[in-house]
């Protein structure tokens, strides 16, 4: 570094003076390097952040001057049910779907963290489905549960799990419920994949050392696995709630937020509001409130990283 | 004793693979069943109930996804447009600033650095109202471009992250051989550095391939004019029906297509995918 930083004009006086006040030659090429990035990133994220917390204090539709309101808006939020309702499904919604998703990872990173012959490629195979978009997903999975033209029902029938027809999403439990196994079927590779990578950095001398002690598969998960996974079974948990609380696309695309509005979050809300009655201000608003609960949770994911990778 | 220890051992080892070939079975069917279902004739993939094999293989239910709005052609070519601009234009800048961060300093370096990150902690969904603004102010809305900027600058903090991180892995003592032999700065970045940090390159990459190929979101808002949507949000509307009713075999045939890419990608490069995913990019 030294070598290529004291080039023969810096080293002169008049550079040397020059450097102390102004960027060297060198300085300025690192600039250079990430001005644009930083420019993107000023451009389309800092500005718009700045004007969701100065929408958020005015009137804004999308024609017609805005006009400053204060705290208008977050007194409409604070009244307005929709939203509260909104809040409260996106919880339960993310309440209901991380379970499954963590369970049902860590079953499968278990089994696919066997000393196997052809294990990669079972690892391989329920990865997948991460791989496809959730809007993708949820219109293949409109068509699986159609009662009419899907197979889902035709299976369940076959097994005697049904008898005659069912409209999954016509009503809030089923799609709900619905909604739930497509989403665990998408994501839960991603969640094994990430607990699979945490048991692979757990050094073998432990596990042989517990082995010489005489300890049973279930004893080295319980005493071994379990307590140094810790780190991961956090940032796991933390990632689901995180994409949880996101939650729109599934929404969307297979029950349009209904049956009467019973299955709109959070960011759908937002994007009715914002895109649809074009109350721009409110949707800001909005955004800031979900924007707050997600940093926390982001910070908490930040320190479990930066926890995981010094580990 | 040793015998029936085996016999143990040879069963539990089928009993396993029992286990990893049904789940196997679960999690491929529905991908395998659109699959299928594209290339039925259009009145075997609307039967009811549904049936099993397709009789004879044929294309019309992709042919019908020309029927819908400006056709199927022209919102393959939005979608495969915005996605190869959007992995260019990140590898491009997170590769020029992840050389920047890793390899210069300079005033406010660590400001900028973190500026870029913290955007990490930052759901795009929070700051879609302005954007739309921008884009608008910009005439930017309802473009190609437009879209593809939008989803570089998501695709940046983890891709700037990535190559910083690159760059780091490469000694110092390389980077000077080379420059004592009178390579110059820009050769030294192209020949020398570029090769060893691919591995980082081809990880933004496929993130941002991914997440640009199949975002809906964003698209949805920015694209409200038809011949402008990108192919998810075609298949929305292939959802929605054209004349009332859904067209079943279309929309297989439309699942087929949007998934397909994603698939082969992983598979191809699924080293760097994982890689990715663990080096603590992790933002799904």
């Amino acid at each position: 570094m030294e070598t290529i930083r004291n080039r023969p004009a810096e080293t002169a006086v008049k550079g040397r003076n020059r450097a102390r006040h102004l960027p060297s030659r060198r300085q300025l090429a690192g600039l250079f390097f990430v001005l644009p990035a930083v420019t993107f990133t000023l451009l389309f994220f800092i500005i718009p952040l700045l004007m969701t917390i100065w929408m958020s204090l005015h009137d804004w539709p999308l024609i017609g001057t805005p006009s400053f309101i204060g705290s208008g808006n977050y007194d409409t939020l604070a009244a307005d049910r929709q939203f509260w309702t909104s809040l409260g499904f996106t919880i339960r919604y993310t309440l209901l779907v991380t379970p499954p998703i963590f369970i049902l990872a860590f079953v499968l990173a278990l089994l696919v963290n066997l000393p196997l012959r052809g294990v990669g490629l079972f690892r391989t195979a329920y990865f997948i489905p991460v791989v496809i978009g959730l809007g993708a997903s949820s219109l293949l999975w409109v068509w699986l549960l159609n009662d009419r033209v899907g197979p889902f029902n035709t299976i369940l029938r076959q097994v005697n799990l049904l008898q005659g027809s069912l409209v999954w999403l016509g009503s809030f439990d089923t799609a709900l419920f619905a909604i739930i196994v497509s989403v665990v079927w998408k994501t839960v590779g991603f969640t094994m994949v990430l607990l699979l990578t945490g048991m692979q950095a757990i050094p073998q001398e432990i596990y042989q050392a517990a082995m010489v002690d005489g300890a049973s598969y279930l004893g080295r998960l319980r005493h071994i696995t379990l307590p140094l996974l810790r780190p991961t079974i956090a940032l796991a948990l933390v990632l689901s709630v995180i994409g949880s609380f996101l939650a729109f696309d599934q929404f969307y695309i297979m029950t349009r937020g209904g049956p009467r509005n019973q299955t709109i979050t959070v960011v759908y809300w937002i994007f009715n509001n914002s895109f649809t009655y074009f109350k721009m201000g409110y949707g800001a608003a909005l955004s800031l409130v979900l924007m707050g609960f997600l940093v926390i949770l982001s910070m908490l994911q930040l320190r479990l990283l930066h926890r995981e990778i010094s580990y | 004793m040793g015998r029936s220890i085996s016999w143990r051992r040879l069963v539990s080892r089928l009993l396993l693979y029992l286990v990893f070939i049904s789940l196997a079975v679960i999690f491929l069917f529905p991908i395998s069943w659109s699959v299928i279902t594209s290339v039925k004739p259009p009145a075997e993939a609307a039967a009811i109930p549904p049936t099993g094999l397709p009789s004879r293989i044929t294309w019309d239910n992709y042919l019908k996804l020309n029927e819908f709005g400006a056709g199927a052609g022209r919102y393959l070519f939005n979608s495969i447009s915005v996605s190869v601009m959007t992995v260019v234009g990140t590898i491009i800048l997170s590769t020029l600033a992840g050389y920047g961060f890793s390899r210069f300093s300079f005033p406010a370096k660590g400001v900028l650095f973190l500026m870029i990150l913290a955007t990490l902690m930052i759901p795009f969904q929070s700051i879609l109202t302005p954007l739309f603004l921008i884009l608008t102010r910009l005439k930017l809305q309802n473009t190609l471009p437009g879209l593809a900027l939008v989803y570089i600058t998501f695709q940046l903090p983890f891709g700037v992250f990535v190559m910083r991180n690159s760059f780091d892995t490469v000694p110092r003592e390389l980077e000077e051989a080379a420059l004592l032999d009178g390579c110059s700065s820009v050769s030294l970045l192209y020949r020398v550095m570029l090769p060893i940090v691919l591995p980082g390159i081809i990880t933004a990459g496929i993130y941002a391939f991914l997440n640009a190929w199949n975002e809906f979101l964003a698209a949805l808002i920015f694209m409200n004019q038809q011949s402008m949507f990108t192919f998810p949000i075609l298949l929305n509307s292939v959802n929605t029906g054209l004349y009332g009713a859904v067209d079943w075999g279309a929309l297989q045939a439309g699942v087929t297509i949007s998934i397909l890419p994603s698939i082969l990608m992983f598979l191809m490069l699924q080293r760097y995918y994982i890689q990715g995913l663990t080096g603590g990019s992790v933002k799904a």
